[in-house]
């Protein structure tokens, strides 16, 4: 939910997760549809484009947004920083403290997991609307007042201020003060047994409304958990959430790996983006077991018209495992296949929205886990990556790894210290001539979360956060600060985020 | 008899009492579920996170939540159980309470904690009976021997409804099981909170399971701590299973019980007397 809105290119801020890009004018990666357009050429064929830096992607941006596919930034990611996470409401219908669901919220639990395979649902006969008390009313609010600091190295900056032609230098910038999150309405529960719903507007100062989640679901087809049946916005069923990631400051909100594109990708994909499509999900009774496949529209989760006449297809597997004392512990496998457009039907030069073709591949695949010992949790993931040739602007496909691991120590359910550490490594860029670590990105946080009261009606937490990323060649992926890239490609770019913050659900 | 063999047996007879305490204090602080030890320092922890805001900090169902839930939570400090293998009055055994706490108890706000490790199931078990005096001095009673089940056939079901009949199941749950009998407004439990009878018609479990076993052995344990007294003492094994097919054809489910029912029942409608008072079954 929470949406540390940063500040882009530009000092615009907007919404990482909405797909409606609502600042225009930006610098350089933000493009909006009419100067994008003005800038592209007549040409229809955008695997043409010769890259020489971000400025070209402008062309290839220029069909996406005029086709309805709205690109929102000049690496190609789309952040999200909205968590949907806990939900009180249910704790509310059902008198359950929160930490029933969640190891500490908003991270699930082997309960709550199952309650949410279920379709929020416990099971008793009492899941129904009509065994509620007629006041109850399935809405929750999140958000997260606090203090930040941002500090972004090697940004390059006018040596006379206000003087564009005074030469350019690198230089650190600081920015700090208590600043405030959007915020998230969930609203989620049943409209009947075994009929769910989904509907989480997320709020931003300034930047509008925009629709987060909004689902229905049918659950348990036939009276089988292996059949249920969702359809609209929605997060994928990644084992490693980054809706309920209990990590908030701007560098550390995120998994880098569900984001990342190499510099001068156009891929607009974002693994931790929720969806638009349909998912086929089972569980078995205990949600040890689970699989789920889905269809999804080749746009990212950007509500209106496709750009191309592709879908996107993702499944994840998983399998729990009771082992004693140490407790469950689950491995799963992802993957995420999608195609874009490289090529557009034109009327006037300008290209017609739906029409995309010359469809170029990419795919993310990968293994997670959700390790237990004793009061730590470790949860690994790894990931293999390509991009087509196409899409990501030279001759050969884009590929990459990365990994990540992330700690959770459970001092007791009121308070949890978080580490992570994530690694992403170019392996080829399509570019022969591209230095290979362009792009290369390392990233630790450090926090804790404490939870000075915890029961059935609310939430509240303390957050404190640090985040470190060191990023080559490349703005920091969470655009933190004020998010240029270097002035040379093999320059290391380090981004520190410090979160002090007060995090409550209602 | 000497000083010294008096002394001896004194030393024995203390040093078995001793060893009797401990014993039974290690069986108040431990559960055994088949090949799992459960521990209640463990399963405090277990507790405090998922059941002390209905069962309350004390174990005695005064939980924050407990004013909105009706059902009330069970009291643990009474050491009064509805779901038990045991006969009636008796302490359930760690598997009872271990299967209660895995499948929940239908139509109340227990949910079913089957996602916890069957570990961490054992040591709520081994929690839960350190709230109670009673486990350390009393075991649980002997689990009751359920009989091969009879035959499923219309005989059995007729006869099972004259066992509704005759032991006056209908005061309470009514004529047609839909909880709605001539006693039902008036029952409480042992803490003097209003309970409803059992509503066959809306539901396919029971709050102590699902199977025909189940429902023979709740005919025959009870439910300790509600007006559902057991029928041990009152009734044949057949008898039981002649009730249990009976109660099946109330339900809204596809058992080989209601597909024998309906077929027979259209053409044979009028050959039955309603049940209920001053009726007498067939």
């Amino acid at each position: 939910m929470i949406d540390w809105s940063v500040k882009r290119r530009g000092g615009c801020r907007w919404v990482w997760s909405s797909a409606l890009v609502l600042c225009g004018g930006l610098s350089v990666g933000l493009v909006s549809p009419a100067a994008a357009i003005a800038r592209s050429d007549s040409s229809t064929n955008v695997t043409a484009v010769n890259r020489s830096g971000n400025r070209d992607r402008a062309k290839w941006e220029a069909y996406i947004l005029a086709a309805g596919g709205v690109l929102p930034a000049s690496a190609g990611l789309t952040l999200a920083a909205h968590k949907t996470a806990a939900i009180p409401a249910f704790a509310r219908k059902y008198n359950l403290p929160c930490s029933a669901c969640h190891t500490t919220w908003p991270e699930l639990n082997s309960f709550g997991q199952r309650f949410k395979d279920r379709g929020y649902q416990l099971g008793n006969d009492r899941d129904s609307p009509i065994w509620v008390n007629p006041s109850y009313i399935p809405i929750a609010i999140r958000t997260t007042p606090g203090w930040r600091m941002e500090q972004t190295t090697h940004q390059p900056v006018d040596v006379v201020p206000g003087d564009g032609a005074s030469g350019t230098v690198e230089r650190t910038i600081t920015q700090s003060g208590f600043d405030i999150s959007g915020a998230d309405l969930l609203m989620l529960g049943t409209l009947y047994k075994n009929i769910t719903f989904g509907f989480v507007p997320t709020i931003a100062d300034g930047e509008g409304v925009g629709i987060e989640t909004a689902f229905v679901r049918f659950d348990n087809l036939r009276r089988s958990g292996w059949a249920n049946l969702k359809v609209g916005k929605f997060e994928l069923d990644n084992m490693l959430s980054e809706k309920r990631s209990m990590m908030l400051s701007n560098n550390g909100t995120f998994y880098q790996s569900y984001h990342f594109v190499p510099v001068g990708d156009v891929t607009n994909f974002g693994m931790g983006d929720n969806q638009i499509g349909a998912e086929w999900m089972g569980h078995s009774d205990n949600s040890y077991t689970r699989f789920s496949v889905a269809v999804l529209s080749s746009v990212d989760g950007t509500p209106g018209l496709p750009s191309g006449k592709s879908y996107d297809g993702a499944f994840t597997v998983s399998q729990g495992f009771d082992v004693g004392n140490l407790g469950l512990q689950r491995v799963g496998l992802y993957g995420f296949m999608g195609r874009r457009p490289t090529v557009f039907e034109t009327t006037g030069g300008t290209p017609i929205p739906g029409t995309g073709t010359g469809n170029k591949s990419f795919y993310r695949f990968g293994a997670v886990g959700d390790f237990f010992l004793g009061k730590l949790e470790f949860l690994p993931l790894v990931m293999r990556a390509s991009d087509n040739k196409d899409l990501a602007g030279g001759t050969r496909d884009a590929t990459w790894n990365s990994g990540l691991l992330e700690l959770h120590y459970y001092v007791n359910p009121q308070l949890v210290f978080t580490q992570r550490s994530e690694i992403i490594r170019m392996s080829n860029q399509a570019d022969p001539a591209t230095p290979k670590t362009l792009g290369n990105i390392d990233a630790f946080t450090f926090g804790y979360r404490w939870y000075p009261i915890m029961f059935s009606r609310a939430g509240l937490a303390l957050v404190g956060e640090l985040s470190f990323t060191k990023t080559i060649g490349t703005v920091p992926l969470s655009g933190d600060g004020v998010g240029f890239a270097p002035l040379t490609s093999a320059t290391a770019v380090r981004s520190t985020s410090l979160l002090l913050a007060l995090d409550f659900a209602f | 008899m000497s000083r010294i063999p008096l002394l001896a047996c004194a030393a024995e007879f203390g040093l078995l009492l001793s060893a009797t305490g401990l014993l039974a204090a290690q069986a108040q602080t431990m559960s055994r579920i088949g090949n799992v030890t459960g521990n209640a320092d463990a399963g405090k922890r277990e507790y405090r996170r998922y059941c002390v805001g209905c069962h309350g900090p004390a174990g005695d169902g005064l939980g924050e939540n407990a004013q909105w839930i009706d059902p009330k939570p069970r009291d643990f400090t009474a050491a009064v159980f509805k779901c038990r293998s045991t006969p009636t009055g008796s302490l359930p055994t760690d598997e009872d309470l271990f299967h209660s706490v895995s499948r929940g108890v239908v139509t109340t706000n227990m949910p079913s904690w089957e996602p916890l490790t069957r570990q961490a199931r054992a040591n709520v078990v081994a929690y839960i009976k350190t709230f109670s005096s009673r486990w350390a001095t009393q075991g649980p009673g002997t689990p009751i021997t359920i009989p091969a089940e009879t035959p499923a056939n219309i005989e059995s079901i007729l006869r099972g409804r004259d066992v509704f009949q005759k032991m006056e199941c209908w005061k309470c749950h009514g004529p047609a099981g839909h909880g709605d009998g001539p006693a039902a407004s008036t029952l409480t439990d042992s803490k003097d909170n209003p309970i409803r009878p059992y509503n066959f018609s809306t539901g396919s479990r029971f709050k102590c399971g699902e199977t025909n076993a189940d429902v023979y052995r709740i005919f025959m344990t009870g439910l300790d701590g509600t007006p559902m007294p057991s029928f041990a003492d009152l009734m044949q094994p057949n008898d039981a299973w002649d009730l249990v097919h009976f109660l099946r054809t109330l339900q809204p489910l596809q058992t080989p019980e209601a597909a024998i029912w309906q077929t027979w029942l259209p053409a044979h409608a009028k050959e039955l007397k309603p049940l209920g008072p001053d009726q007498g079954g067939r």
